[in-house]
C-alpha cells in the first residue's frame, strides 16, 4: 500500500482492524426473533416476525415462504434529520439486505407465508446495511427460521490508496483527497465463505478489489465470532 | 430486472445448452448483443437517444432545469436520474409508483454517473448559492428483453454525451431552449460502464435475454473506467438471492476485463461522438 497520504485512523485503529462490537439478542420480547448489532458508534436493531400468512394472496408462494425485508434509518439517527418512511435509498438497501438473507434461509417449510424482517437504525456512523445485515442475521437464528449457514456482513474499502476494513463515517463519506474513497459492503456465508452481498462505488483495481474481497472475509469471521457469543449468551427479556 | 414466469422445460433446456457452449439465440456464453444507437428522439429537449441491444430497447433523454444549490455544495449543479419501466415495455411492469426494479436501476446508474465526476457539476453554477442547472436524466423502458440494466446505463451516458447547453434568458430568468452548438460540461477521461453478468446454471453469461435472467441465480454488475490504458472498477452491484463462489468471482472479473478492453472504444465513439 505505501506512499499514499491516508497513512493513520483517526480512532487509532490499524487498517485491518474492526471497530469495537456489541450484539444482543431476544430485545424486543413481543417479537419471533429480535437482535441489536453495533459496530463502533452504528447502531442496528432488527425484529423478525412469521413466518405468518401472506397478505395480499395473489404474492403467495405455493411452493415455499418468502422473506420480506424492510430497512430504514430512524429519523434522528444522523445530524440532518430524516423524513420518516421509506425513499430511494432505503428501498434499495431493503431489497439487498433481502437477497442476501434469501442467500441462506430454507423458507420451503412454510408455503404461502412471509418471514418480515425489520431492521432499523437508531444512530448511523457509516455502515448501517452491513450492521443491519448482523442484527437480520442473529434475529432470524433467535427466531429459529431455517438456515442453511449464518450469514456476516463487513465494509472494506480503499481510502486514497490504503485499503481498509470497517469504515467510519469520514473514511466513508468526508474524505475525498488522493484517489478518494471506495466503499464496499460485503456479506460472507460463514460456511461456504461465498458473497451474498457486493456493492462498491469509488474507483479501485482489479488487484485491490481481490485484497479486499480476502480481508472482508477475514473481518467476517471477527464479526461471526460475536454473533455467535451473542446467540449462546442469549437472556430472553421476559414479556410481563 | 425480469420476474417471468420460465416452465421448468425451458430453464432445462436453456440451462443444458449453455453446459455445452450454446445459447438459444445463437450467441456464445461471453457474447453481447449488437448495439443500436439512434438520435434525435426528441428536439425539446437538451438530447434524447434510443439505445438498443438485440430487442431490449430504451430511450434515454436530457434535460435541463434551474435550480437552488444544495447548502453543502452552494457552487455545483445538481443531478437526479429516473427510471421508468413503463407497461408497454414487459408484460411484469404496472403503472403507478416506481416498484423495486426501477427504483434499483436509476439508483445505481444514478451513482456510477455521480461518482465518477462525469459531469463538471461546478461549470453549472449561475449564481454561488443561489441558482445552478439541475441536471435530469429520464430513462424509459420501451422493451425488456432482458439486460435492462447494461442498455440504460449505456443510453444514459450517451444521452449525457449529446446534450447540449441550454440557454438562459437572465432577465426574464429563465431557460429558452437548447444551444445548437455548446454542449454540457463532461470530464471526458472518466467515462465509465457498466457490464452485468449472470450465472445461468452453471455458467456466468453476459448480456442476457429476459428468459435467462428470470432463471438467474444472480447478477454481478461491473463498471469499469480507464486508467491508463488499463481498466479500473468504479462501481459494482451484485443482485438476486445466489453467492458468489472464489471461482465465480475469477471468471467474472476475467470477463469484464476483457469484454471492457473490447467495448470501450465503441461506448467512447458513442457517447462523445
Amino acid at each position: 500500500m505505501g506512499e499514499g497520504i491516508y497513512t493513520k485512523r483517526e480512532d487509532g485503529r490499524a487498517f485491518t482492524d474492526v471497530r469495537s462490537m456489541k450484539a444482543n439478542v431476544g430485545i424486543v420480547p413481543s417479537a419471533d426473533g429480535s437482535a441489536s448489532f453495533e459496530t463502533g458508534k452504528t447502531k442496528a436493531i432488527a425484529v423478525v416476525r412469521g413466518p405468518r400468512t401472506l397478505h395480499p394472496q395473489h404474492m403467495q408462494n405455493a411452493q415455499t415462504g418468502i422473506l420480506r425485508v424492510s430497512y430504514g434509518m430512524m429519523p434522528f439517527s444522523v445530524e440532518d434529520r430524516i423524513r420518516p418512511g421509506p425513499n430511494r435509498r432505503s428501498e434499495e438497501i431493503s431489497k439487498v439486505t433481502e437477497w442476501a438473507l434469501s442467500s441462506v434461509v430454507d423458507l420451503s417449510g412454510f408455503p404461502n407465508t412471509v418471514v418480515d424482517v425489520f431492521v432499523q437504525i437508531p444512530q448511523a456512523d457509516a455502515g448501517t446495511r452491513v450492521a443491519g445485515i448482523n442484527a437480520a442475521a442473529l434475529a432470524l437464528a433467535h427466531a429459529g427460521i431455517p438456515m442453511k449457514e449464518m450469514v456476516s456482513a463487513i465494509g472494506v474499502g480503499k481510502i486514497d490508496k490504503t485499503l481498509v476494513v470497517d469504515l467510519d463515517k469520514f473514511e466513508d463519506s468526508v474524505f475525498h483527497d488522493g484517489e478518494g474513497s471506495t466503499d464496499i459492503p460485503v456479506v460472507v456465508t460463514s460456511r461456504t465463505k461465498e458473497i451474498a452481498l457486493l456493492q462498491l462505488d469509488g474507483k479501485i483495481s482489479v488487484d485491490e478489489f481481490k485484497q479486499t474481497i480476502e480481508m472482508a472475509k477475514k473481518a467476517c469471521d471477527d464479526v461471526l465470532k460475536v454473533q455467535i457469543d451473542a446467540l449462546k449468551n442469549m437472556s430472553e427479556v421476559k414479556d410481563e | 430486472m425480469s420476474n417471468f414466469i420460465i416452465p421448468n422445460l425451458q430453464k432445462e433446456k436453456i440451462e443444458s445448452y449453455l453446459k455445452e457452449g450454446k445459447r438459444l439465440d445463437g450467441r456464445k456464453a461471453e457474447e453481447y448483443r449488437e448495439l443500436f444507437v439512434e438520435d434525435g428522439v426528441s428536439e425539446n429537449s437538451a438530447s434524447a437517444v434510443r439505445v438498443r441491444f438485440g430487442k431490449t430497447e430504451v430511450l434515454a433523454g436530457v434535460h435541463l432545469a434551474l435550480a437552488v444549490p444544495y447548502p453543502d455544495s452552494p457552487d455545483s449543479g445538481t443531478f437526479m436520474t429516473s427510471a421508468e419501466l413503463h407497461p408497454m415495455a414487459s408484460q411484469q411492469f404496472d403503472i403507478g409508483r416506481p416498484g423495486i426494479n426501477s427504483v434499483e436501476l436509476a439508483r445505481v446508474i444514478d451513482r456510477g454517473i455521480r461518482e465518477s465526476g462525469f459531469i463538471d457539476m461546478k461549470k453549472l453554477c449561475i449564481k454561488e448559492g443561489e441558482k445552478v442547472y439541475q441536471v435530469f436524466v429520464d430513462i424509459v423502458a420501451i422493451n425488456d428483453d432482458g439486460n435492462l440494466l447494461d442498455v440504460a446505463g449505456l443510453a444514459a451516458l450517451i444521452a449525457l454525451g449529446r446534450a447540449r447547453m441550454p440557454i438562459y434568458n437572465e432577465e426574464e430568468d429563465k431557460i429558452e431552449g437548447y444551444s445548437e452548438t455548446e454542449k454540457i460540461p463532461l470530464e471526458n477521461d472518466v467515462l465509465s460502464f457498466s457490464m452485468t453478468f449472470h450465472k445461468v446454471g452453471n455458467v456466468i453469461v453476459a448480456d442476457v435475454g429476459h428468459e435467462e435472467e428470470a432463471i438467474s441465480k444472480f447478477r454481478l454488475t461491473v463498471a469499469m473506467g480507464d486508467n491508463g490504458g488499463v481498466p479500473r472498477i468504479t462501481a459494482m452491484q451484485k443482485g438476486k438471492a445466489g453467492t458468489i463462489s472464489s471461482d465465480d468471482m475469477e471468471t467474472i472479473l476475467k470477463l469484464a476485463e476483457s469484454k471492457w478492453a473490447e467495448m470501450f472504444p465503441k461506448v467512447k465513439e458513442y457517447v462523445f461522438k
